[in-house]
């Protein structure tokens, strides 16, 4: 996880807009959309009138108090907006960063005609072509059709260590606003001005575009209904008490009305969603809506690639084993001759093993010949040697099929050999010229480390995991054992993942992949969790639900984490706020009638001063709850990994509990003080 | 001696309340079980009468407008019957019409199960109209609410698009439910001694010469159905503390079990819907530790006797028997109150205008609530809706977004249980606090003070919980709170029944959510004590300030 674009939760500009932002919300239209804390305000102006013009109200001789109750009221108005504001100005301040890197940016488009011409950035459509060079910003999204440059995608991913882009492959797409830092490079633009990757990052994190999430609108559901039920609630007290001859003031009536209605969590609901979403990215994860992360909280079932997320997969040769009549040397100079092209780790590793060992081949024999790149369909890659022989190395039985299709033998020991090595957690990768298999390349992969923990923790939360692999079913399982993930997929294509995730789904499980190539896409469109790399291609990107910048896999066991954290802080927050209304209670109802009938004093169970300083302690905890909340929101409950039922005692003890009790403490505190003065 | 009589009556319903449960769901479990054979011969010519020949099931949309279309029938019958009964047969007490207010309050009151009489039967109603109207909606009502109930279970339970068929759950309920369980606690009742005559009122010379009227009918068969059915309308005004309502201990046992049995055995019977009897003992835990405290406060409230009595110097030994028949004395007074507040029947074998204030607190505090044990179905529902609540403010605290039985609560199931939860304090306090506006309310108060404000609470709640019992003090038989008290009726029943039949609608149609050790459990004791926490955070603190100015009051002035 990268650091370097985290911040400080209350510095000191952030701390000054919210500021200013929370006196800019005031504005009753704005306020509407927030109706618990809507019915504050409304509550806080009609006090105000009070206080402004006592004699229409009868109120003279109660300016003082009514002066108090406005100024708690507004307060807490603003600390509801401040908390708000607040969450909104980290992602503003993230998006400032990003805008400058949009600033005129010059792009070299090729003309139909040949030559280029420069036009900026804003002009560019999607189809077309430009140019860049060496130093020069990529002026919009899209994919490197010519040419090979390594790029600095810093800007966005906030990591320094340039990437290579290259035409064609799964390395072809580039960013707008990135670098290139050496060599030049022909992209064809994807995007349409506006609609870039970069655009879309920063409405996503301005949240101009944040809309709320299921589960907010029920909760808000539930906010609205209750606070209209303690609406009813005070609205027919004064007539029922005036049948006793108690007078109930409406300042009072106002003050209890606010402390029941639940104005904490009110006041931190949006604050503690646009505080989720931004920690998703600041942990360089790009989620595309407040529905992803929450889904992610909600996810049952996860499915992994092997390679690059459960190990290192840079399966490196380690040996080189000849089957039925071959000689070693001749196997060797085979699987040699089918890498002298290979450019991927695999290949390079063969060449490596080669120098190590002290073997030698005859070089010349590969020049003319055309490389045949790996494919998921055909699972081997080689050469096709100038005298029309054909060099292959790949999986074993597709080389074993391959053999047998052109009318050759397969050597008795191959499948022993490959078994072997299979059953040791290695990869077999069968090497054959035309119809003869002459050995296998014996390729190790390593599980990274802590992934037998995670997959541990993810199993405690009640989430399977199935690793996705092209091996063979004898490697998947080793490797799969060593890993510790309940299920595996071998020699899966990428059509496979889809059916898994379709079967998963068909029984009511929410399901998370990662994928970075086109044929993940697919995938990445049906699962409710797609964590597309940025690495990756556009289609990938285009269908996933978030993006990686890092493009580090194994992030989306942390993503989920983060969506269950965001859920448990809302929870977390509306059980405290409710429960809170237990010793509000216990302040308010006694010092209402108390005047009236002092043998209420039996219910003041705090022993609260008097009958005004119990009700602005009530209304004062109330008010000064919302900002001491703010961090929590912000941050998140501590989330570790465990079973639903023990997160659920500890979670009840803490906010549960903790809302009943906190208040009676708070209130008696705050009693302790004000007392002093009334 | 009280605690033995209590201690048995609460061991006797335990015991029978499980077995009951899951018989009743073999009744409405439509899988062919050995209850066909008993009564399907019975139930094949009634489906041909109706013409319901392939019992489809319903949706919830269809499964609401068939009840409330068979309730609005019955009411416009009963309406006409009660209009012109002087003129009908079986009227050997010629007694008149009854006036159209009235009327409209007393039909409202019994198809909505409520059984608020603001009338007095043995001077108001012909014995046909004691049996056609009011005889029959007591059935009908119960019915209904029970039909209702299982709708909602099967939706919440089930997969698939349809509650079941309205028409079979409401002929079933009567024949493998109420007529046979009627039956039966009739023949008891008779054997104890309960009238069940067609007799005219008996006229007799008393010994010192005097000519009395004793108002006899058939008691029995109305009383029989009047506890099962939760409906508690008494034959005489003076309801189940009428010696010939209720004439000795036992037959005071017997409508208590009466009453509890079903709705204490419809937790089971959920149990069984849900294929996990462990749901079931959850939801019955919860109703029975409510039923326990209330129980307790109630109980010792009473025993202590009144506090403005003691101070008086008066033998306070017996407790406060004011309103209480010597007969039951304060165990079997204070547990009948409980119950029939707890299972919103109505019935009364005391007073409960002179109960003790918290005595008084007791039955008003369980209306409000109206998930302790609860009405005919509505009990269960309501609690199970307090479930959903539970589950969704606590269930986001396990890390997921909340689920119930396996299905999602989202924005539309919110919505709906919004309204019915917002329904039941509005149609409370609103009406409540008008009537202390308005003249025409406050003139029928008979008591100054705190007491005043618990007399009018209570006849709203009662009508809003549809329970129907009385602070018997009120002047009530006025068109105004006929009139307010009918539509509370009306909507404390059919408002929240709608709502969550399209909650359960809503919920059957939902793609299931499989259990792991990451979900959210609803089958243990932390829930059973989540749920009671929901229902007092929710239910109760709404009612806290009335009921402050009102019984609290009125306790702490008087101690």
């Amino acid at each position: 996880m990268s650091d370097k674009r985290k911040k400080s939760m209350f510095s000191g500009p952030l701390v000054a807009g919210a500021l200013k932002a929370s006196v800019i919300k005031l504005n009753p239209a704005v306020m509407m959309k927030n109706p618990v804390m809507f019915v504050v305000e409304v509550g806080t102006f009609i006090v105000l009138l009070m206080t402004l013009f006592p004699g229409y109200f009868d109120a003279k001789d109660r300016i003082g108090f009514n002066l108090t109750v406005f100024l708690i009221l507004l307060f807490t108005v603003l600390f509801a907006n401040f908390a708000e504001a607040l969450a909104e100005g980290r992602g503003k301040a993230q998006a400032d960063t990003l805008k400058r890197t949009k600033k005129e940016i010059t792009a070299n488009k090729l003309l139909s005609g040949g030559g280029t011409k420069t036009v900026p950035s804003t002009e560019l459509h999607k189809g077309d072509v430009v140019v860049v060079s060496q130093g020069e910003m990529i002026p919009g999204d899209g994919e490197v059709i010519e040419g090979l440059a390594s790029v600095d995608e810093s800007a966005i991913t906030g990591e320094s260590a340039p990437v290579i882009k290259e035409a064609g492959g799964d390395f072809n797409s580039v960013t707008g606003g990135t670098r290139v830092i050496s060599d030049q490079i022909k992209v064809r633009i994807t995007s349409d001005p506006g609609e870039t990757f970069i655009d879309r990052m920063i409405a996503l994190v301005e949240g101009a575009k944040r809309q709320k999430t299921p589960n907010e609108i029920a909760l808000n559901t539930l906010l609205i209904s209750l606070t209209i039920i303690f609406l009813i609630v005070v609205v027919t007290l004064g007539p029922i008490a005036s049948f006793v001859d108690i007078d109930l003031e409406v300042p009072v009536l106002i003050a209890l009305l606010v402390c029941l209605i639940p104005t904490t969590i009110g006041g931190l609901l949006s604050a503690i969603g646009i505080a989720g979403m931004d920690r998703v990215t600041q942990f360089n994860v790009l989620a595309m809506s407040g529905k992803a992360v929450e889904a992610a909280g909600d996810i049952n079932t996860m499915i992994l690639d092997k390679t690059g997320t459960i190990t290192f997969g840079n399966r490196m040769a380690s040996d080189i084993l000849p089957v039925g009549a071959a000689r070693l040397d001749e196997t060797a100079a085979w699987a040699a001759i089918s890498s002298v092209q290979d450019e991927t780790p695999e290949g390079r590793s063969v060449l490596e093993w080669m120098r190590k060992n002290g073997k030698t081949y005859e070089t010349a024999m590969a020049d003319g010949g055309t490389f045949v790149p790996f494919k998921a369909e055909t699972r081997m890659s080689g050469i096709d040697l100038s005298d029309g022989r054909q060099v292959r190395k790949g999986a074993v039985d597709a080389i074993r099929k391959w053999a047998i299709a052109q009318g050759g033998s397969v050597p008795e020991d191959l499948g022993a050999q490959a078994d072997r090595i299979a059953s040791e957690g290695g990869t077999p990768l069968a090497v054959a010229v035309d119809k003869q298999i002459f050995g296998v390349i014996y390729l190790k992969d390593t599980v990274k480390p802590g992934m037998k923990e995670r997959f541990d923790q993810l199993r405690a939360m009640g989430i399977k995991t199935i690793m996705c692999t092209g091996d063979n079913p004898l490697t998947a399982a080793t490797i799969a054992r060593e890993a510790g993930v309940d299920d595996f997929i071998a020699e899966s294509k990428p059509e496979d993942k889809i059916a898994v995730i379709r079967r998963e789904q068909a029984d009511g499980k929410l399901v998370a992949m990662t994928g970075d190539g086109t044929n993940d896409a697919p995938a990445l469109a049906q699962a409710d969790v797609g964590l597309a790399m940025n690495s990756g291609t556009t289609a990938a990107k285009e269908a996933a639900n978030m993006v990686d910048l890092d493009s580090d896999p194994s992030k989306i066991i942390e993503v989920v984490a983060i969506g269950k954290q965001l859920l448990m802080t809302r929870g977390a927050l509306t059980t405290f706020s409710i429960a809170n209304d237990i010793a509000k209670y216990f302040a308010i109802i006694p010092a209402m009638f108390m005047l009236a009938i002092p043998e209420m004093d039996a219910l003041n169970v705090m022993q609260l001063g008097s009958p005004l300083s119990a009700i602005l302690s009530a209304l004062i905890f109330n008010a000064l709850i919302i900002p001491l909340l703010i961090p929590l929101a912000m941050r998140g409950v501590a989330y570790r990994p465990m079973s639903a039922s023990r997160l659920l005692s500890r979670n009840l003890l803490v906010y549960g509990l903790g809302g009943i009790v906190a208040p009676f403490v708070g209130i008696k505190l705050i009693d302790l003080f004000v007392h002093v003065w009334i | 001696m009280d605690l033995l009589q209590i201690v048995i009556v609460i061991g006797i319903l335990v015991l029978i309340a499980r077995p009951l449960g899951h018989y009743v769901y073999h009744v409405f479990s439509n899988e062919s079980n050995r209850t066909d054979r008993l009564f399907g011969w019975a139930e094949k010519p009634i489906y041909a009468l109706i013409g319901l020949k392939h019992r489809a099931g319903m949706g919830w949309k269809r499964y609401a407008l068939s009840f409330i279309v068979t309730n609005f029938v019955l009411v416009a019958v009963s309406y006409v019957l009660l209009r012109a009964q002087s003129g009908l047969p079986l009227n050997p007490n010629g007694i008149g019409n009854m006036e159209p207010t009235l009327v409209l309050n007393t039909v409202i009151s019994f198809i909505t199960n409520t059984n608020l009489q603001h009338y007095s039967g043995e001077t108001g109603l012909s014995y046909f109209s004691q049996m056609a109207v009011i005889m029959m909606m007591m059935f009908t009502s119960a019915a209904t609410g029970f039909s209702v109930a299982v709708a909602f279970v099967r939706g919440i339970t089930s997969k698939g698009k349809t509650l079941g068929n309205f028409f079979e759950d409401f002929v079933k309920a009567h024949t493998r439910i109420f007529f046979p369980l009627a039956i039966l606690v009739t023949l008891a009742l008779v054997a104890l001694q309960v009238p069940q005559t067609l007799d005219p009122t008996l006229s007799v010379t008393t010994l010192g010469g005097a000519a009395q009227q004793i108002a006899i009918g058939p008691v029995a068969s109305l009383e029989s159905i009047k506890h099962l059915g939760t409906n508690g309308g008494g034959f005489f005004g003076a309801n189940s503390a009428h010696p010939f309502e209720n004439p000795n201990g036992l037959t005071n046992v017997i409508e208590i079990l009466s009453m509890w049995a079903l709705p204490a055995a419809l937790p089971f019977m959920y149990g069984r819907f849900a294929k996990s009897r462990k749901h079931g003992w959850v939801i019955f835990s919860a109703m029975m530790t409510l039923f326990l405290v209330f129980l307790v406060v109630s109980y010792t409230a009473e025993k202590s006797g009144n506090p403005a009595l003691n101070a008086l110097g008066i033998d306070a030994s017996q407790g406060s028997m004011e309103g209480k028949e010597v007969r039951f004395g304060i165990a079997q007074s204070a547990l009948f109150t409980t119950v029939t507040t707890a299972a919103t029947t109505g019935t009364v074998n005391n007073m409960h205008d002179t109960l003790t204030p918290l005595g008084g607190l007791v039955p008003l505090g369980e209306m409000m609530l109206n998930v302790v044990f609860g009405g005919k179905g509505v009990g269960l529902v309501n609690m199970l809706m307090y479930a959903m609540l539970a589950v969704f403010i606590c269930g986001l605290m396990v890390g997921r977004t909340p689920e119930f039985l396996g299905r999602k609560i989202e924005p539309r199931e919110m919505k709906l249980i919004a309204i019915a939860i917002l329904a039941h304090p509005f149609i409370i306090l609103a009406p409540t606090a008008i009537a202390f506006l308005t003249e025409l309310g406050k003139g029928s108060i008979t008591n100054p003070g705190f007491h005043g404000i618990s007399q009018v609470l209570y006849e709203y709640t009662s009508s809003a919980a549809n329970n129907g019992s009385g602070f018997e003090g009120l002047a009530d038989n006025t068109p105004f709170w006929n009139i307010t008290t009918g539509l509370v009726m009306f909507f404390g029943r059919y408002i929240s029944m709608i709502a969550l039949l399209a909650v359960a609608g809503s919920l059957a149609r939902k793609q299931w959510v499989p259990e792991t050790i990451g979900t959210f459990r609803t089958d243990n004791a932390l829930f059973t004590f989540l749920l009671i926490g929901t229902v007092l955070l929710i239910g109760a603190l709404t009612f806290l300030p009335v009921i402050v100015l009102g019984p609290v009051a009125e306790h702490l002035t008087i101690r």
